[in-house]
């Protein structure tokens, strides 16, 4: 680029000074939706167009998108944002990513399905800000009044003679203003690139080979890592014997870290190799005897005791239960599960005495960059963390684990080198979706509407506080939109020395699986019909009222063709609404049933739409990230260790199994919500309501399986 | 340590690897081309296809000494307009896009070979290869329409 960037001073000295400038340019703005994660994640301190837009003088527009991608779409739809408020010419913007810089942009970090809803306001305001002085800039040039000007496509433009100015030839002198007040973002219906079905930014870089990820960086003298963990979560080396490993071609050197013994070698595959006759002795600490069994006892023993700490409390379920005279009652299961990036986790450091440089695909830049300096013993100033293009995320990438593993080796072996996890690392040494227990009861009223209920549920706590314990334990339970007079959530514990994390809708991913099939035991016990049952409880909820009888509508609700069979399901997550119709069959076999997904017919309300392409892909793969998970995955544990290994074990939904998706989008003016998780905890209870309608089964464990439908 | 020479997306190469040492890793890490990726290292998920004589394997269980004399097509090698990176394009496929490298490389095998494939022959082509975005819809429309590019009804 044969350019001088908005900013007038190269962006790295522009990027490393901006602390001090920003006094006095503060443009404070508050999250959209006020949750718990807010307080955690901060947002930018300040909104500096020159932080996000730079403007070359060969009239290219980029875009730093302070999120990273891991295919949920950010880097493009956030440029949409700002490219339409600023009157860009789209075909001419790109979009880089930001380097960590709290003072620029707050938290960095792709989780909670976030970046779209908690930036669409600030960026819009961003892009409008830069315009503003875009257009003050030819207004000084021209010595007319800015009011008289308006910008089409990277120009502004004076009305009165047609002349223009290119924004490329004003960047330089309108990066010498200060940045305005008050200015005005435009009417929605103004709005030319905000809605368009764009092509995304990535698609031919990801299409011809060339899009770099984590696992391709390759700085100048790089070496390769491959690193043997104790297979028994939380267990130690206590010794080890590297003599065999030593005499590996292409074998460079062994080094203990506190997460057990690396291997560095000239290539990937070395290391590998000499990992594989490292001899390496284990202290496997306290979890040795773990298992799934009794994980599972564990969580039967809790979710029989008296409810615990409340996690939502309307009315008095114990009282009104105690004085029902019948109960429907149920006990729902899910397994740990794997989130199975297709790019294994990986991270590339160089550390230095006075500085550190980490090529990390991470879902959590700030976190990356604070566990780098501890590791390396720098300022977290010292440590610069290039965000890279993720092969997938999904929650994995949330944790910081692998970054610290590199930074120690790399601490060690002081030149750049790659740390590369082997695909059975991945699966074996993931944090994984806990495993869960719910146990319900119900009592229905004169109506066979649910007049109390209670949810006992029993999982590993994680990740952010609630009212009751762990938020991400009751997420889906403790907000449901559905009204009932006496209803109790409540948390029973279930620490089991397995590490757990954020897993694409967490929470919400299997206790709406939970939830949603209980209320179809619900209607069942009442005699009514699950749709019918749904639309009396969400009469208050008209956002996700108006996605059910979407999604009812459009998959023909009730009228499914010959041979197959429907279930239905609801949820409000990260601000979204959906609803989803399976359409299903079941063949009988030999050795069970065999289930087909035919269909999915899914209906969102997620406010305004920045890219409806983008959203389509996000219902889409949210969706068949939850179908995954229902029907295939179960990570068991045995001795400690995790029993799978590869997609030989641990097996994937392929092309052949895919269903016909049917989406609608539901029009609005409201705030965006995030997408990226809202449908994925639809597939389970879709389909195994469906399950019920066809073979009368009711499947309360995951996944479903083949065997259990006969 | 050995010498192995193959023809790479055209032109001659030449490697010194040990002879075990599986395709994949040569390309990744000594010839630093990074387009074909790793995802599980025993021919699971397809992400490190490329084409062997025209035909689509799997990188990380093909060792260097077994290509010699042999030709060897990456995804850099299919030029970047290929009918089937045109239909991917237009289809916008990728989400994460770290498996569409291998996606692509089977379906440019599958299209050699039947130039205009049934959704079954798709679903046993393409069966192999692992998209965790979910993007198997797009892929199979985006191979259709690749099909007619090339027999020039675009």
């Amino acid at each position: 680029m044969t350019s001088s960037n908005f900013t007038n001073v190269n962006r790295r000295g522009f990027l490393k000074t901006s602390a001090a400038t920003a006094v006095g340019l503060l443009l404070g703005f508050a999250i959209p939706e006020k949750n718990q994660l807010d307080a955690q994640f901060p947002p930018p301190p300040a909104f500096l167009p020159n932080a996000f837009i730079h403007i070359g003088t060969d009239e290219s527009v980029t875009i730093i998108s302070p999120k990273s991608e891991m295919g949920q779409g950010p880097t493009t739809a956030l440029s949409q944002i700002l490219a339409d408020e600023l009157d860009a010419d789209w075909s001419r913007v790109r979009v880089e990513l930001a380097p960590v810089n709290p003072q620029l942009y707050g938290f960095q970090g792709v989780v909670g399905s976030m970046s779209i809803r908690t930036l669409w306001t600030p960026l819009r305001q961003v892009g409008a800000d830069a315009r503003a002085m875009l257009v003050t800039a030819a207004s000084n040039q021209w010595s007319v009044p800015a009011s008289s000007l308006k910008t089409e496509k990277g120009f502004v433009i004076n009305p009165a003679n047609n002349q223009r100015l290119s924004y490329g030839s004003l960047a330089e002198a309108a990066n010498k203003l200060p940045v305005p007040k008050g200015v005005k973002v435009k009417d929605p219906k103004d709005f030319k690139i905000i809605g368009k079905p764009l092509a995304r930014l990535d698609t031919k870089a990801k299409s011809t080979g060339k899009q770099n990820f984590g696992i391709d960086a390759r700085p100048a003298g790089l070496v390769y890592a491959s690193l043997v963990r104790c297979p028994v979560f939380g267990g130690k080396v206590a010794s080890f014997d590297a003599t065999k490993t030593k005499a590996v071609a292409g074998v460079k050197d062994v080094v203990q870290i506190s997460n057990g013994v690396a291997v560095i070698a000239d290539n990937t595959w070395a290391a590998t190799q000499g990992r594989k006759v490292l001899d390496v002795k284990w202290n496997e600490g306290p979890n040795a005897m773990q298992s799934s069994a009794a994980i599972t006892k564990m969580f039967t023993e809790l979710v029989s005791q008296p409810a615990g700490k409340s996690a939502r409390k309307d009315g008095d379920a114990a009282a009104a239960l105690a004085k029902a005279s019948k109960k429907i009652e149920a006990v729902y299961e899910a397994p740990f599960q794997s989130h199975a990036p297709m790019e294994p986790m990986n991270c590339t450091a160089h550390v230095r005495a006075d500085g550190c440089d980490v090529w990390a695909p991470t879902q959590m830049q700030t976190a990356a960059r604070e566990v780098a300096a501890q590791v390396a013993g720098l300022k977290p100033e010292q440590v610069l963390i290039h965000s890279e293009y993720m092969g997938g995320g999904f929650g994995r990438r949330g944790s910081v684990d692998y970054v610290a593993e590199v930074v120690e080796i790399a601490k060690a072996v002081k030149v750049p080198v790659k740390l590369t996890w082997t695909r059975e690392d991945d699966m074996q040494h993931d944090q994984y979706r806990p495993a869960a227990m719910v146990k319900f009861t119900a009592a229905l009223d004169a109506n066979g509407l649910p007049a109390a209920v209670e949810a006992k549920v029993a999982t590993p706590p994680y990740g952010f506080e609630g009212p009751g314990g762990p938020g991400t334990a009751v997420v889906g339970l403790q907000d449901t939109l559905y009204t009932i007079p006496n209803y109790l959530v409540a948390y029973q514990g279930g620490e089991a020395g397995i590490p757990v994390t954020y897993w694409r809708a967490p929470g919400a991913s299997q206790n709406t699986f939970f939830w949603e099939c209980f209320v179809d035991e619900m209607a069942l016990a009442a005699g009514k019909n699950p749709l019918e049952y749904r639309q009396a409880m969400l009469k208050n909820s008209p956002r996700l009222l108006a996605t059910l009888n979407l999604a009812a509508e459009k998959a023909n609700w009730g009228k499914a063709p010959a041979g197959r069979f429907q279930g239905i399901a609801t949820l409000n997550h990260v601000g979204s609404f959906a609803s989803m119709v399976a359409e299903i069959s079941v063949i009988d076999g030999k050795t069970g049933g065999k289930l087909k997904v035919h269909k999915l017919t899914c209906a969102m309300d997620c406010g305004h739409v920045v890219n409806p392409k983008i959203l389509e892909q996000q219902i889409e793969g949210g969706a068949v990230y939850g179908l995954t998970a229902a029907l295939k995955g179960a990570i068991t544990i045995d001795r400690g260790r995790v029993v799978q290994a590869n997609f030989n074990n641990y097996d994937m939904l392929r092309i052949d199994e895919m269903p016909q998706f049917d989406i609608h989008v539901i029009p609005s003016t409201e705030a965006p919500g995030g997408t990226g998780e809202s449908t994925t905890p639809l597939s389970a209870p879709a389909i195994a309501n469906a399950i019920f309608a066809a073979t009368g089964k009711r499947l309360r464990k995951l996944p479903l399986r083949n065997q259990d439908l006969a | 340590m050995a010498t192995t020479r193959f023809t790479l997306n055209g032109k001659p190469q030449s490697v010194d690897a040990v002879p075990e040492m599986p395709l994949l890793w040569v390309l990744r890490d000594v010839l630093q081309m990074t387009g074909t990726k790793f995802g599980c290292g025993m021919a699971m998920c397809g992400a490190c296809t490329v084409h062997l004589n025209g035909d689509a394997v799997r990188s990380c269980i093909t060792t260097i000494a077994s290509v010699a004399g042999k030709t060897i097509t990456t995804i850099e090698g299919l030029g970047g307009d290929h009918p089937v990176q045109q239909a991917w394009m237009e289809g916008d496929v990728p989400q994460c896009g770290y498996c569409q490298s291998g996606q692509i490389m089977t379906a440019t095998a599958l299209l050699a070979k039947k130039s205009n494939p049934s959704d079954v022959d798709i679903d046993e082509a393409m069966r192999g290869n692992i998209c965790r975005c979910g993007t198997y819809n797009h892929i199979r429309s985006a191979i259709h329409r690749a099909a007619s590019i090339k027999g020039g009804k675009a």
